[in-house]
């Protein structure tokens, strides 16, 4: 759990780097750039918002776009919901507000690995990415223009993170069928709709993929009332 | 310094609109009866939704009309899993799609 969390943190320091670049670039001050990353904290849908506000977006068109792209979240949160019940419900409401991608995908592999919540875990799992997201977004704000992230090739660590998580939650055949589902429904979606509109059809279809899927043997006799512990569901 | 805060308030709708989505499984009573087919589902969830944020954000460009990305980004996040797959750690993998990208871009394939 510490080793992946560090390794989420490493990638999400110079994530949040680009995105304070990207925010100077949209005219946000420092304090927009802090009260984003903290408050509103949805890193794809603040890389989309500052690209609305860089263009003279809407606020309610901002709103939409946040909204659909963070809808994903809803899936997230209950599939760790039978987890978090054992948390009291003020600890469920603070809990939320730190639920993202990598929370989630951190969280719930460290959650099936115990078989059980734990809270310090969910914790440590927030922290790797709130903290160096935070921090990171005003570094990069800060020192916009010294550093040429695309030469460095610090853009591809999102997609690869993405990738590597996901692989990380594979303990089955029908996981990889909803993987690869998803992705051959976000990417064709994604280039006739947006990118926002793909991400959230292939994480809303991907899942029919897999339930159309055999199980695996090891996916059988797992216990359906809740999701599966399972020992090879450790994130990498 | 540009101290403004006029965007503040965009980060709190920002948030009024995220909160919903993360709160409200979380809090609804009953939310860990839910039938094993759903509870399924919502397994399937989490590797959909990861492998759509890498499959669009790799596979699709950025700014202005989307189009298909031929390059070395889907080859370096594709090398990613390949480390992931075979040593189960993350940082080495995206360590190395980094560096796979850095390096064609300095000479020139990127």
């Amino acid at each position: 759990m510490t080793r992946d969390g560090m390794a989420i943190s490493a990638y999400a320091l110079p994530v949040g780097l680009v995105f304070g670049l990207t925010a100077l670039q949209a005219r946000y001050s420092l304090l927009d750039v802090m009260a984003n990353s903290s408050i509103a904290f949805a890193g794809g849908a603040q890389f989309a918002a500052a690209g609305l506000v860089k263009d003279g977006a809407s606020w309610l068109a901002i709103a939409g776009v946040t909204a659909l792209v963070n809808a994903r979240h809803l899936l997230y949160s209950a599939a760790l919901a039978p987890y978090t019940i054992a948390g009291t419900r003020r600890e469920r409401a603070v809990m939320a507000h730190f639920l993202t991608d990598e929370t989630f995908a951190l969280a719930l592999a460290h959650f099936r690995r115990i078989g059980r919540f734990d809270r310090r875990g969910y914790w440590m799992a927030a922290m790797a990415i709130f903290v160096p997201w935070t921090i990171g977004s005003a570094l990069g704000y800060l020192v916009a223009g010294a550093v040429d992230t695309n030469r460095l090739g610090l853009d591809v660590a999102f997609p690869a993170a993405m990738a590597g998580l996901s692989l990380g939650m594979v303990s089955g055949r029908r996981d990889v069928a909803a993987a690869v589902g998803a992705v051959a429904v976000a990417v064709p979606v994604g280039l006739a709709a947006g990118a926002s509109v793909g991400l959230v059809a292939g994480a809303i279809l991907g899942p029919f993929f897999g339930l159309a899927t055999p199980a695996s043997p090891n996916e059988e006799s797992s216990a359906p009332e809740t999701p599966e512990p399972s020992a090879e569901a450790g994130l990498p | 310094m540009n101290l403004s805060m006029s965007l503040v308030p965009l980060a709190f709708l920002m948030w009024a609109v995220t909160y919903p989505s993360r709160a409200l499984p979380m809090l609804a009573p009953g939310i860990e009866r839910l039938p094993p087919r759903a509870v399924t589902y919502l397994r399937l969830a989490g590797p959909s939704a990861l492998a759509s944020l890498a499959g669009v954000n790799c596979l699709l460009t950025s700014g202005g009309p989307r189009s298909l990305l031929i390059g070395v980004e889907p080859v370096a996040v594709l090398v990613c899993v390949a480390i992931v797959a075979r040593t189960r750690l993350l940082l080495p993998g995206v360590a190395a799609a980094v560096v796979l990208v850095a390096l064609a871009r300095a000479w020139g394939m990127g």
